[in-house]
């Protein structure tokens, strides 16, 4: 077995396969993310890419395989242990909390009171305030705090959960999808976002829109059918035949 | 305690409690085979189970008197008209009500539990108002009297025998129904994905009520069966309402080979207990048992998939 | 759900409290003379576990229908302090065997089981009325919730348990008093809890408990664990990924819930005079759930009113109607979960409190958003 310690990676996935009712839906996948670096997965659909981030995260319970997050075993540990050892998520679908307001969003998800003591005994005070309005500044929410998030733009929803993955300081940001169904301005803005906060994280992002992956991207992988197709820089994966073929179109 | 019998006596006893432990079996299997319709395919608790049950009983009651009173010649065949009369009655009730209260609660399951036990307290107030607060007793045709005795030292009640019968023609009857027929195959459908269904052309309303009606059916039926088990009063159904329910989540709902095998070993482990033990403290046992497995494994013994 | 003021009580909500305030210290005592005084001192005790299910259901999302497990936990232990006093050898001296209850006695024991030793002792009562109800909800609570058991197969394994209990309760008679109960209580500590002055005295003792209940309480609802509470009635799995463990949050509030209606079931011991199984089981479990949704499952003064009304609807009707109050009680959950999910706290928030506050002329300010009181 590899050694799952090796400094050189800050995430290391090993034969991760998992198998709903006999389909693989990611069949014994392995790749290696250093630290610092922004991978984005692109696949077809199907492919199993939001799978992939099931599995990290512990949505999903992996069938065999490793995922050593900085030396910890995350298959054996729990969503918020995952999540407190510095791994963050956004998922595809706007998953914000819609009937709180900004400022609550980004509150619940302040890594402090995370006990049932802690919470219980929480104090709105300045340090969180000011943490809260610095994320809400990063997020192009300042002017928005007190407004309920239901009534956000689906662009300004997808800003806010970001905002509440950075709240955490994770050192892995997974990304979902980021600029989906986003205007061409909310795009640009977004990718500034990105490019801002990747310099101090490792970041995995599925993404479709190639020009938003070239703009990001340190490396790529090409998923296809749960396996890796294909890995290296943008320019290799775009002139490989078989990501071609599968993928990107003649 | 075991040394006071003899290896022979104490066989029979085995067998013959093994023989009560099935006709609580079956009278189990009944019931809960149609909760687990109704909760399996549904997801809807029906708190007011035990009074369709119990409307079944009183209909049985009915049929009896009348049968007694006008055709005591056709007596002894009165039972299976009151049969299929109970379960008429009880699935056209079942269809009103899902008509007029389920239905508006589908995504509420919480609130359909409470919503059901309301209304098993009306059908409580309503069967003592009609039939009088004390127990009515049903009369048994004389081919149902009485024992088979099977060895020099083995019995069997024949209603037992019936009960049992009864059971194992129902369960056919519902497992053909859910995977040959089309009724089946639609709610299987609206079980897994309700809008392709509806998109699909089902009738998704007409299916539930059909389904909700079948269920409550089922549950008239258990109810003629119970005559022969029990005393029929505007209570009664509360009195096993709870095991029915442990029953069908002991056995994993959803599955009705699971609810089966659940019914089976509930029934058998408490009348095996209460041989040794007095009634309630097997009854206890039973229920801290199946409590404490399910604490263990939620998703009941008897489920054979577990999706994440 | 607007976002209300954090302050652990805005002005509308010290309004609600000094409400209801006045109308337990004052009104009643005023009005009522010690025979009902002590049965709406009964209510009041059902409503700590009312509002303990605002907490746990309303807020939380776990539907309990097993509270009269915690409740009679708690008046047992208070029953069989009180017990004990009762049975001195003096007052059992024409027993087989003196210095034990007599419904040991009538069962052919001859000495105290080991387990009722210790409640000879006041504080050690005290001190059992709430630890062993939360014991065995955190017990519960870890079976269930770790294994993520919640919602409809949660409440069916708490009717159970309730089922469980009441059957050995009342199976074990020598040790429990049975299907009777624990009867004929007389002192504490030498005062005799059956005259009027003690039952009055013993009310307001109540109403300073269930109103120190109603702070935690409201500490609780506004504090970021409330907050939590609701994020995971609502998207528990979301909540994990935030980095919370959800098992945790529910226990404790399933714990909060246990200790507060252990509170109310030994203050109904105190002021009722006996404990018995019918406020253990499924049938008053399920009766004390509909007090909290008739107030309103969000609200936990509304939980107190509905409480109140509902038990005060009960007894009029059981003296006059008796045949109407079931179908009335049964009609009861249906409108409420069909018509006022949010019962008579959005009623009142809804339809009373905007026209009370355009009468007193405060129309220039806008109406307040339509969410039940929190």
């Amino acid at each position: 077995m590899l050694d799952m310690t090796n400094p050189k990676y800050v995430l290391m996935v090993e034969g991760l396969t998992v198998s709903f009712d006999g389909f693989k839906a990611v069949n014994d996948l392995s790749f290696y993310v250093e630290p610092n670096e922004c991978r984005v997965i692109i696949g077809p659909n199907g492919a199993g890419k939001t799978t992939v981030l099931d599995l990290i995260c512990g949505r999903t319970k992996a069938t065999s395989g490793n995922v050593a997050f900085k030396g910890a075993d995350l298959l054996k540990m729990r969503e918020d242990q995952i999540v407190h050892a510095g791994v963050g998520r956004k998922f595809q679908t706007s998953s914000v909390y819609e009937d709180l307001s900004v400022f609550a969003n980004l509150e619940l998800s302040f890594p402090k009171g995370h006990g049932v003591f802690g919470a219980l005994f929480f104090q709105r005070d300045d340090e969180v305030k000011a943490r809260i309005e610095e994320i809400a500044e990063m997020i192009f929410l300042a002017e928005h705090l007190t407004q309920k998030a239901a009534f956000l733009s689906h662009g300004q929803k997808q800003w806010l959960e970001i905002g509440m993955l950075l709240i955490q300081d994770p050192e892995l940001l997974m990304l979902d999808e980021p600029v989906a169904g986003m205007s061409v301005a909310e795009r640009k803005k977004t990718a500034e976002l990105l490019n801002r906060i990747i310099a101090d994280r490792s970041v995995i992002v599925i993404e479709h829109d190639m020009g938003f992956v070239a703009d990001i991207a340190t490396r790529v992988t090409v998923l296809h059918q749960g396996k890796v197709l294909s890995e290296g820089s943008m320019e290799h994966v775009q002139n490989d035949p078989r990501v071609v073929e599968v993928y990107l179109g003649h | 305690m075991f040394s006071e019998y003899t290896a022979s006596e104490l066989g029979a006893i085995f067998a013959m409690q093994g023989f009560a432990g099935l006709i609580l079996f079956s009278v189990f299997v009944l019931m809960a085979l149609g909760l687990a319709i109704i909760f399996g395919q549904m997801g809807v608790i029906n708190m007011a189970h035990g009074e369709f049950m119990i409307l079944g009983a009183y209909v049985t009651y009915l049929v009896s008197n009348l049968f007694g009173d006008h055709m005591p010649v056709l007596f002894s065949g009165y039972f299976f008209v009151a049969m299929i009369l109970a379960f008429m009655a009880a699935g056209a009730l079942g269809m009103f009500v899902e008509w007029a209260m389920i239905r508006h609660l589908y995504k509420r399951p919480l609130d359909t539990l409470l919503a059901t036990w309301g209304l098993s307290l009306i059908l409580q107030q309503i069967y003592r108002s009609v039939f009088g607060a004390r127990e009515v007793g049903v009369t048994i045709p004389d081919w149902m009297m009485g024992s088979l005795p099977l060895t020099d030292m083995i019995e069997v009640p024949i209603n037992g025998i019936f009960v049992m019968i009864l059971a194992v023609s129902i369960s056919a009857g519902v497992y053909v129904m859910m995977y040959r027929s089309r009724w089946g195959q639609q709610v299987r459908a609206i079980n897994n994905n309700r809008q392709m269904a509806d998109a699909v052309g089902i009738n998704t309303a007409l299916t539930d009520r059909m389904t909700f009606g079948i269920g409550c059916g089922v549950a008239g039926v258990a109810g003629s069966a119970f005559t022969m088990i029990g005393s029929t009063g505007p209570t009664a159904g509360q009195q096993y309402i709870v095991d029915t329910f442990l029953v069908v989540v002991f056995g994993g709902a959803g599955s009705l080979l699971g609810t089966i095998a659940s019914a089976f070993s509930i029934s058998q482990a408490q009348s095996i207990m209460e041989f040794f033990l007095s009634g309630s403290m097997a009854k206890v046992l039973t229920l801290l048992t199946v409590v404490g497995i399910l604490m263990l494994r939620p998703q009941g013994l008897f489920s054979l998939k577990l999706r994440k | 759900m607007k976002t209300h003021s954090h302050a652990f009580l805005s002005p509308r909500d010290m309004i609600g409290f000094a409400l209801l305030a006045a109308v337990i210290f004052v009104v009643f005592p005023m009005l009522l003379e010690p025979f009902r005084l002590n049965l709406f001192g009964k209510y009041l005790t059902y409503a700590f576990v009312a509002v303990g299910l605002v907490l746990c259901w309303g807020v939380g999302g776990i539907l309990s229908l097993g509270q009269g497990v915690f409740f009679g936990l708690g008046g047992y232990c208070m029953a069989m302090f009180l017990k004990l006093e009762a049975s001195s050898p003096e007052n059992t001296a024409i027993q087989s065997t003196p210095g034990i209850p007599d419904f040991m006695d009538w069962n052919q024991l001859s000495a105290l089981p080991w387990w009722w030793e210790p409640f000879s002792s006041f504080a050690f009562t005290i001190f059992a009325v709430i630890a062993v109800p939360v014991a065995f909800s955190y017990i519960i609570g870890m079976a269930m919730f770790r294994r993520r058991v919640g919602g409809v197969y949660f409440a069916i394994i708490t009717q159970a348990i309730a089922a469980i209990l009441t059957i050995l309760i009342i199976g074990q008679q020598g040790f429990t008093g049975g299907v009777n109960g624990i009867t004929d209580l007389r002192t504490l500590h030498g005062w005799d809890i059956r005259t009027d002055e003690a039952k009055t005295a013993l009310y307001f003792v109540n109403g300073v408990l269930l109103f120190a209940v109603l702070l935690v309480a409201q500490f609780v609802r506004k504090s970021k664990l409330g907050r939590l509470l609701i994020a995971m009635r609502d998207q528990e799995d979301r909540v994990r990924f935030s980095g919370y463990d959800v098992a945790n949050f529910k226990i404790f509030v399933f714990c909060l819930g246990a200790a507060f209606a252990a509170i109310g079931g030994a203050m109904f011991t105190l002021q009722v005079g006996f404990m018995s199984p019918s406020f253990v089981g499924i049938v008053p479990s399920i009766e004390m759930v509909i007090f909290a949704a008739v107030g309103g499952r969000l609200s936990i003064l509304g939980a107190v009113w509905g409480t109140l009304l509902v038990n005060w609807a009960k007894t009029s009707f059981s003296e006059s109607f008796p045949e109407l109050w079931l179908l009335g009680l049964g009609a009861l959950f249906i409108a409420v979960v069909m018509a006022f999910p949010n019962g008579l706290a959005a009623v009142w928030a809804e339809q009373i409190e905007p026209r009370l506050l355009k009468l007193t002329r405060r129309g220039t300010k806008p109406l307040p958003n339509a969410t039940p009181a929190e």
